[in-house]
């Protein structure tokens, strides 16, 4: 009786958020995806009919798709490459043992709580400007032309200041990692005379393998959403147009909503890729 | 001998560490330091590190123009608004989850972890509909609903796994005891719980003061929070570096702070239990 009563109790008190998330997901989910079957164009004539899988043959056929498809491929692959080879490196530094670790860590997470738009705006303008930039002083200093940064580079500036915000997340969750490793497992190797990259290899990497993935996986899908460093940079000029960036140019700048929406359909499809590999992992650390 | 070794190694550790840290806050440094030039020394050619002529004339001149303390208070309300709503809401469902769990409750959590793997700009459109159907696009409560939602799945997350190291043990000892329902919450679970609570608050302050694609489709000129207010910089105007640092430093500072307390509830909040 009282578990029967504790149970209906529980729904109850579970009924708020999941009635609220349930709305959140399937109220906008079905309007995206009944736009994404018609021509719609709000400033031009509104609701034009249904038009089948016309939209999603014309997202992937327009000019600006491939562009945009290996944008978002070498941003995302690039921040990832940099975050996850660093991250493994500074974690590791920073848990040897030194003076003012607390410090250390504290400047080196730092990054990841500025607001999207100022660590933007500030790469762009002191440290990327062509003419007034920190990196124009200091190509100068050594006699170099420099560089218009966003143009001219535009995909490594958007890599650099994206990898500047998310190398403090791969970093402080590597190094909560690498602090649960076993450190007498490690002694004994180093009694046993295995050089430093070997025990690297062979103990360090291989227990750092799932608190990777997982940064892997999570970055990926915030990365795929990078919307405000494009926004305040290059406005998705030089070749930085991502498939998030061009479908919110459809919607919102061109209102070209039912063009849009089928490539926020394909949005939606690649992010669930990526997420049922993470969600895999998280749920077989819920049953443990 | 052994320990000089190691004193050696040490130093060398510390000293690499700490370049390696300044060099990743650097950006940060220079602009603060940025904030307290005039104009002319912050575009000066070489760079002037330390020895300008410190002035608050930015800030002074930041907070005139742009009457900057009502973007700061958007931040607040939004910030501060969305957390408590997320919290209210998600305390029961993840103490239900927690406690009086089902064969569902699993499921539950993870249906509810893959709603905020949704991409933005997926549901872009129909957001700003609705928004304008019931009146509220740039308006406070508007964003206040929308980024308690994006978040609602760490917080209820977070709680859930803060609720679950509380032991079972207790709250039978405390019904043994004949605690009624009441106060077993008031007197045993509350205490356990509020360092857990108090922890998402302050990971989800952080993640809703930062949050930058709602706050820039959603607002304009009346709600705008400090994301925004930033934003409006994008159009350079003349000489503005030392006025963009003045902001900036403005806009980071609280959550910068609130920050360096947060590290471990980061790695909680963030890779939802995965990581230890």
């Amino acid at each position: 009786m009282a578990t029967q009563h504790s149970r209906s109790a529980a729904r109850l008190m579970m009924a708020p958020a999941v009635i609220l998330l349930l709305g959140w997901m399937l109220v906008p989910l079905t309007m995206t995806l009944i736009f994404s079957f018609k021509k719609y164009l709000p400033l031009r004539g509104g609701d034009l009919g249904w038009v089948g899988f016309e939209n999603y043959a014309r997202f992937v056929s327009s000019s600006a798709f491939w562009p945009a498809v290996s944008a978002t491929l070498i941003i995302v692959g690039g921040v990832l490459v940099i975050t996850l080879v660093f991250g493994v490196l500074l974690a590791i530094l920073l848990d040897q043992p030194m003076w003012g670790q607390g410090i250390v860590r504290i400047l080196v997470i730092a990054p990841f709580f500025v607001m999207p738009t100022v660590s933007a705006l500030v790469w762009k303008n002191i440290f990327m400007d062509p003419v007034n930039g920190l990196f124009a002083h200091l190509w100068k200093f050594f006699g170099a032309e420099p560089l218009e940064w966003l143009s001219q580079a535009s995909l490594q500036s958007i890599i650099l200041i994206v990898s500047w915000q998310w190398l403090p997340f791969a970093t402080l969750i590597l190094l909560t990692a690498i602090q649960s490793l076993d450190s007498e497992q490690l002694e004994a190797a180093e009694m046993d005379g295995a050089p430093v990259l070997k025990r690297f290899w062979f103990i360090v990497l291989p227990h750092l393998s799932r608190a990777m993935t997982v940064v892997l996986l999570i970055q990926t899908i915030f990365l795929l959403g990078i919307f405000a460093e494009i926004f305040v940079t290059t406005q998705g000029a030089f070749g930085t147009r991502t498939l998030t960036y061009l479908i919110y140019q459809r919607v919102l700048e061109s209102q070209n909503v039912g063009l849009g929406s089928a490539g926020g359909v394909y949005a939606i499809i690649l992010a669930n890729i990526v997420a049922i590999f993470l969600m895999r992992i998280v749920g077989k650390n819920l049953d443990a | 001998m052994a320990r000089s070794v190691t004193n050696q190694r040490k130093a060398l550790n510390t000293a690499l560490a700490w370049a390696v840290g300044l060099l990743i806050f650097f950006p940060i440094l220079w602009t603060i330091l940025t904030s307290f030039k005039t104009e002319a020394q912050a575009i000066a050619s070489p760079p002037i590190f330390l020895n300008f002529d410190w002035t608050l004339e930015n800030y002074a001149v930041v907070q005139e123009r742009s009457n900057y303390m009502r973007f700061l208070w958007n931040s607040v309300i939004i910030a501060g608004g969305s957390t408590l709503l997320g919290v209210i809401i998600a305390v029961p469902a993840a103490w239900s989850m927690a406690f009086v769990p089902s064969r569902r409750t699993k499921d539950i959590l993870m249906w509810m972890l893959s709603t905020k793997m949704l991409p933005a700009v997926g549901v872009l459109y129909p957001i700003y509909l609705i928004f304008i159907r019931l009146g509220i696009l740039d308006t406070r409560i508007g964003l206040v609903v929308v980024i308690m939602l994006i978040n609602l799945p760490i917080i209820v997350w977070m709680l859930y796994t803060y609720f679950k190291e509380i032991p079972g043990e207790i709250l039978e000892a405390a019904r043994m005891d004949g605690a009624t329902l009441k106060e077993e919450i008031i007197y045993v679970l509350t205490p356990m719980a509020v360092p857990g609570i108090a922890s998402t608050i302050l990971l989800n302050i952080i993640l809703a003061w930062n949050e930058a694609f709602w706050t820039l489709n959603l607002t304009a000129a009346k709600a705008a929070p400090l994301t925004a207010f930033i934003a409006s910089y994008s159009s350079p105007e003349g000489l503005f570096y030392a006025k963009l640092s003045a902001a900036s430093t403005m806009a980071i500072a609280p959550i910068l702070i609130l920050g360096w307390f947060s590290q471990k509830q980061l790695v909680r909040g963030l890779t939802f239990g995965a990581v230890k």
